[in-house]
């Protein structure tokens, strides 16, 4: 809910954080059970009983790239909606809120045919129409009982309750005692099951609020949404995951209860659960709760392939912000063998003080205060950027970062890596992935993710094996094939101060 | 396309659906949880050398990693305010800079060889030095943490690139509301000369030497000062026995004191800060909160989950839920370990609904005023307090940390188990005597940061506005780059 965007950092950073010899694989797989339901639903469990707690990640392998086309948001609209319960959970009487929920759809539906009239909109009518809208709002407000979802879940002892949706997917996370299992295996399968479209409308406002609060006032917000918009003509990441603002001003309920019923089946989602759990006991009660599910088939991915770029983009920012500078170079999906490739470029050049970009940008050259380049920019799933980043000293230009990075990528093209810089990408890549495995919420996440894209959470470990297998070779042959002038696109702020063109935001105290 | 009526009938299908209810299932509201089975966490050893040195060992061989911090007595709040910033130059540089015989650089190179860390920081009221490795490496890693704890050497490019780093920072403060708003609310709930809201500027960190850093560290860094815990997979007896060794022999050295710092109530009224490309006002009401030793502080953390905190507050459900004007709002009494928290009750919405914004705000301590808590949101909060009590402590590193808190701040160490049982005892009396204690409508400082030229009702219409000039000091002529700002 709250971490959507942030997200879109973390994976930046995913294929880098993540990652212990597959030869220790099996003391692993003595703690970890999975159980694929009759009707599709995988859940995989690592027993951790250090204490009497557990964590769970539920995923579902739908994000804004699934957004319909006129209905941006609403990946991310339906991820705040699974929070405003169910015909249990929110109401004080459902059977009479039911149908003043359908009268509410109803009277939308009439409103939005007057609202979008190209010609002969009637202005009394659109009033009237919207007033009724209102009323039937109103009234259905009337048997809600506010956020008693959330309410239960921190009064039974939840911590952390958040969702976020992001590219690739929309995923639902909390702790609880483990003595509350069965209670959350009641509330989780109830909102995956049945969520009620109630008070649809006013979370659409707190949704405008969330686009105001991380696109539109944001500088880098501005920025990454103009990027994403240029980089990308075809494949749905050139979308924004929060949504168009007039989108989000216009889809209804009934649009989101469509996107959860074809996306949000048992085949399409998977749980990571990691705690004091005895999978004899847990997996049962899973059973009952998770089997309620109607089985469906998984659903058919639609995409378009990004078509080859076959020129160089560039997408300048007039903000009253100070400069920032990224370029992109598409890569193709996580899938493509070169995937691990791409990490240790990632790694080498961006993870910590001994990478080349702190190095070279902050350290010798005195011009930038951060400078990275990162994989897995938006998502993973589909063909994407490997990104570069910098963030200019004061007085030091964007031009200067661009030459800069030219430098760095020309210098991977035509010499290979040291052996010291590999061999550092696979220790911390295996050393990552020890740390990683300390928390619940973050051994609950990578084995739901590992599981659902690669179809078996031991991926998490084999990918060490990857790593092992990356050559100076490699690393060169991936940065003459990606890293050229025709694949790039470029996206910077340019600092616009008071004095800049009439009718040009200005900037007061600000710069 | 799009036809509204096909997608009407796609939302009767989820109505039918969602009729269909399971039929042995217990209702979510009828389960019986078993109760949760005893668990007494681990408790690290704490040991006192003779030279004062605390040390807390809290073993867990669950994984192969060790990871230990020593936490410095004095911090930012000490420094001098025409050098405002030199506890950060000094918590960067104490790292990059090196020791007397090996580089910054070359530690990198020997560290991340390692997939280890070795890290330094400059904190409001300490600094801290800590180290992260894989057990196998521990020995060589701790003999450079001993290296640097006891002759670091700041040299002076790395105290040139972290003044740049600072710069960077000073230049983009005005970028990101966060960071504004950050910033202006502790200097308008403080006072702009208070040490806990200070701001760095161009000439301050430029003030800064490398003599001053070494300095610092002269006149701080001695075991008396330290509090030092290790966790990690390693024998405890040795461990012990490994850091009596390094640090028995380290004299003590002059008493870190903490700074008088005085404290006074914000002046009550309307702060507007202009910023002329958001679409969003963020609105702050603020007041001096209180510490954490004050024997109101447990009705005050319940006062806050009702109000405030969570899902199932009164800000949360009136203010998003119910109302729509806000994706971010929240807030309640601060605390702080030894000083005065801040309280701050924040939300963010519209510019066009910010006046609307206010007054809902205001509305909310209105009703806390008059009824702070009913019979089910007391036991609400305190539900969601003591059920949720095992994740103080469901790792023996957050046992660790809990114990080397109240260590430094001079608190019992079974100040958590207190906690609780003090929670236990809140009744609604008590949450309506700290409600009218310490939230008081005519006596916040409220402040405004939006673009008034989309506001529907100006400011104004509350009450006189003060402005808040925010405009960045420039550097001093030759500091930067080419070209300069």
């Amino acid at each position: 809910m709250k971490r959507w965007f942030a997200k879109l950092f973390c994976l930046l950073l995913l294929a880098v954080a993540l990652p212990l010899a597959a030869q220790d694989l099996s003391s692993y797989e003595k703690q970890v059970s999975v159980k694929t339901l009759p009707n599709g639903l995988t859940v995989v469990l690592w027993r951790r009983p250090e204490a009497p707690v557990f964590s769970f990640f539920t995923m579902v392998d739908a994000g804004s790239a699934q957004d319909p086309r006129d209905e941006t948001g609403l990946a991310h609209m339906m991820e705040h909606m699974a929070f405003k319960g169910t015909p249990d959970i929110g109401t004080t009487d459902y059977a009479a809120e039911k149908p003043a929920l359908e009268k509410v759809e109803q009277t939308y539906a009439a409103y939005e045919a007057e609202r979008i009239k190209r010609t002969g909109q009637d202005p009394q009518k659109l009033a009237q129409l919207k007033q009724a809208w209102q009323d039937a709002i109103a009234a259905a407000d009337k048997y809600v009982v506010k956020n008693q979802f959330g309410e239960v879940v921190e009064s039974h002892g939840g911590v952390g309750m958040n969702a976020f949706t992001n590219y690739d997917e929309t995923a639902y996370m909390y702790s609880m005692p483990s003595n509350e299992i069965e209670l959350w295996a009641a509330l989780e399968s109830d909102r995956m099951l049945h969520p009620v479209m109630r008070e649809f409308y006013k979370e659409r406002s707190v949704v405008m609020e969330e686009r105001r609060m991380r696109t539109d006032s944001s500088p880098t917000g501005r920025l990454f949404e103009q990027f994403l918009g240029t980089a990308f003509m075809a494949n749905p990441y050139h979308r924004p995951t929060i949504g168009y603002a007039s989108d989000l001003q216009s889809f209804s309920a009934t649009d989101a209860a469509s996107f959860f019923h074809r996306y949000y089946v048992p085949s399409n989602m998977v749980i990571g659960l990691v705690g004091d759990l005895d999978p004899g006991k847990v997996f049962p009660i899973i059973e009952r709760y998770f089997g309620q599910l109607p089985t469906a088939a998984k659903p058919v991915e639609l995409f378009t392939d990004e078509p080859p770029q076959n020129s160089v983009r560039q997408v300048t920012l007039q903000d009253p912000s100070q400069p920032i500078y990224v370029e992109g170079y598409h890569r193709p999906s996580y899938l493509a063998p070169d995937d691990v490739v791409y990490d240790a470029i990632s790694d080498i050049l961006s993870n910590g003080r001994t990478s080349r970009l702190y190095r070279s940008l902050v350290r010798d050259k005195k011009i930038a205060a951060a400078a990275a380049g990162v994989t897995g920019f938006p998502g993973v799933k589909y063909g994407h950027l490997f990104a570069f980043y910098a963030v200019p000293l004061p007085g030091h230009s964007n031009e200067e970062m661009q030459k800069a990075f030219r430098e760095e990528i020309e210098k991977l093209k035509a010499q290979d890596v040291t052996d010291e810089e590999l061999q550092m990408f696979k220790t911390r890549t295996k050393a990552d992935l020890i740390r990683g495995l300390a928390s619940n919420e973050g051994l609950a996440e990578q084995l739901a993710i590992y599981q659902m894209r690669y179809g078996d959470w031991r991926e998490l470990f084999r990918y060490l094996d990857r790593v092992d297998k990356v050559t100076k070779a490699d690393i060169r042959r991936v940065s003459n094939t990606v890293f050229v002038d025709t694949n790039r696109t470029i996206g910077v702020i340019q600092t616009q101060t008071a004095s800049g063109p009439p009718g040009a935001p200005a900037s007061k105290g600000g710069e | 396309m799009r036809t509204i009526q096909s997608r009407f009938a796609l939302f009767s299908v989820v109505l039918l659906a969602a009729a269909i209810c399971p039929a042995q299932l217990t209702p979510w509201n009828k389960i019986q949880a078993p109760p949760l089975p005893a668990f007494t966490p681990q408790q690290p050893t704490r040991v006192q050398l003779p030279n004062g040195m605390v040390i807390f060992l809290q073993p867990d061989h669950e994984l192969p990693l060790i990871e230990a911090t020593a936490r410095i007595r004095g911090g930012s709040i000490s420094e001098p305010a025409n050098k405002t910033g030199l506890v950060d130059l000094y918590g960067e540089t104490w790292r990059t800079g090196g020791t007397k015989t090996r580089t910054g650089d070359q530690m990198d190179d020997f560290l991340e060889a390692r997939a280890a860390k070795i890290e330094t920081d400059g904190e409001t009221d300490s600094t801290s030095i800590s180290l992260d490795c894989l057990k196998g490496d521990f020995d060589a890693v701790f003999e450079m943490f001993l290296d640097l704890l006891r002759n670091p050497e700041f040299r002076a490019d790395k105290l040139e690139l972290a003044q740049d780093q600072m710069y960077t920072g000073i230049a983009r403060r005005n970028d990101r509301v966060g960071s504004i708003v950050r910033r202006e609310t502790r200097i308008i709930a403080y006072g702009k000369d208070n040490p806990y809201a200070r701001v760095a500027e161009f000439t301050t960190v430029a003030a800064v030497t490398r003599q001053d850093l070494l300095n610092w560290h002269q006149q701080y860094v001695h075991p008396n000062n330290i509090i030092f815990g290790i966790t990690g997979d390693f024998d405890p007896k040795a461990m012990q026995a490994k850091l009596e060794q390094a640090f028995g022999s380290w004299p003590k050295g002059p008493e870190a004191k903490q700074p008088d710092v005085k404290f006074t109530e914000p002046k009550p009224g309307t702060y507007f800060i202009r910023k002329t490309d958001v679409n969003q006002s963020t609105i702050a009401m603020l007041d001096l909160g209180i510490e954490r030793s004050n024997p109101d502080y447990y009705a005050v953390t319940v006062m806050n989950e009702i109000f405030g905190g969570g899902f199932s507050s009164r800000l949360f459900s009136n203010i998003r839920s119910k109302l729509g004007l806000a994706y971010s709002v929240g807030g309640g009494v601060g605390y702080a370990w030894d000083h005065p928290g801040l309280t701050n009750i924040q939300m963010q919405t519209k510019s066009a609904s910010t006046v609307e914004g206010i007054q809902a705000l205001d509305k909310e301590i209105d009703d806390l005023q008059k009824n702070a808590a009913t019979p089910e949101e007391l036991k609400r909060a305190k539900d969601t307090i003591l059920n949720s009590f095992v994740f103080q402590f469901d790792t023996p590193e957050k046992v660790l940390h809990e114990k080397m808190a109240y260590e430094f701040y001079h608190y019992p160490l079974d100040f958590l188990e207190r906690y609780r049982a003090e929670v236990e005892k809140v009744t609604a009396d008590d949450v309506t005597r700290v409600a009218r204690k310490y939230v008081h409508k005519d006596r916040l400082a409220v402040l405004v940061l939006g673009n008034d030229s989309e506001f529907s009702t100006p400011l104004s219409s509350l009450g006189p506005v003060q402005n808040v000039d925010i405009a960045i000091p420039p550097p001093p002529a030759g500091l930067m780059g080419p070209g300069g700002e």
